[in-house]
């Protein structure tokens, strides 16, 4: 328990990874929040990244982290101008009115 | 060590907190202040774990970036957000089922794993001699250097995609039309009258 490992921070990944996972599933209707749950995802994964960088000395996994962190940056800006365009087109931010393609 | 415990308990405990906050807080600005808690607990623990470099960039893109745009974003869409939580309990039981089913997928892969000694890449191992973002600098130009241009024609992609998303003509506005403006003929503007005198013309308009 006192002896920090690799296993804490892979716990920690996987329970941040699950609540974003959960988040997805229970805000059906708010768009925001279903983006932040994807960026808690994208972080939990920049943490098991991070910390198998770190036990294993290999810096090749912060190189990986730098470049999921620039994917996540750019869905952020693209999924959030997506969403004003939506909003100022159709007045309404929720999920179950996305349906104009029928899919 | 003991210290490194308890500041690893104690920054995962607030992550792991304020994630839970963000999904579940009725307003969205307040989860936005959550999701930049989050990160902020998340950078300390990078900083922690000797990723220094990553801990700053993770404070500098997504605290002073992404939290910032989701804010202004959340700030300039004018929607009564607490309606948008009804519903919240109708997809719970699925919801918590599905995060239960990965969490025990993910404990049992972490509790039996183990990694080969030798799987270790001696080649780009970091060494103590020179500190976290030196040794990142080293490898990200060199080795990486398509990987990294590659990411910034991504974000070239997405600044261009999000400015012709949301950008709109306004036609009230006059604007500057070199092209109508230097193909003008004088006979279009000005017209010569034929004045009598002391009659004066008169002017139709």
């Amino acid at each position: 328990m006192i002896d920090i490992g690799l296993t804490h921070y892979l716990f920690l990944a996987a329970i941040i990874f699950t609540i974003g996972v959960i988040g997805i599933f229970l805000n059906k209707k708010n768009v925001i929040v279903i983006l932040m749950s994807v960026e808690l995802i994208l972080i939990a994964v920049n943490i098991n990244l991070v910390s198998f960088s770190v036990y294993l000395n290999d810096i090749v996994g912060q190189v990986f982290t730098m470049f999921v962190l620039t994917v996540a940056a750019a869905e952020a800006a693209i999924g959030l101008a997506i969403l004003v365009v939506f909003f100022r087109n159709k007045g309404t931010i929720h999920v179950e009115d996305i349906n104009s393609l029928k899919g | 060590m003991l210290a490194h415990a308890i500041i690893f308990y104690f920054f995962s405990f607030v992550a792991i907190a304020s994630s839970l906050m963000v999904i579940s807080s009725k307003n969205t600005v307040h989860a936005v202040f959550f999701l930049i808690l989050d990160f902020v607990s998340i950078a300390c623990l990078f900083i922690m774990l000797g990723a220094e470099f990553l801990g700053m960039i993770t404070l500098i893109v997504y605290v002073g970036a992404v939290a910032v745009l989701f804010l202004f974003v959340v700030m300039m869409i004018n929607v009564d957000f607490s309606e948008l939580k009804t519903g919240f309990l109708e997809y719970m039981p699925f919801g918590l089922l599905v995060g239960l089913v990965i969490l025990l997928e993910l404990a049992m892969m972490i509790g039996t794993w183990k990694y080969k000694p030798d799987f270790i890449n001696a080649k780009s191992a970091t060494t103590t001699a020179v500190s976290n973002t030196e040794s990142l600098g080293l490898v990200i130009y060199t080795d990486y250097i398509y990987f990294f241009q590659l990411s910034g024609f991504i974000l070239l992609v997405a600044m261009i995609g999000a400015i012709v998303l949301t950008f709109r003509r306004k036609d009230s506005l006059r604007r500057q039309d070199i092209s109508i403006q230097v193909s003008r003929e004088r006979e279009d503007s000005v017209e010569l009258k034929e004045v009598p005198n002391f009659k004066g013309v008169k002017i139709n308009d």
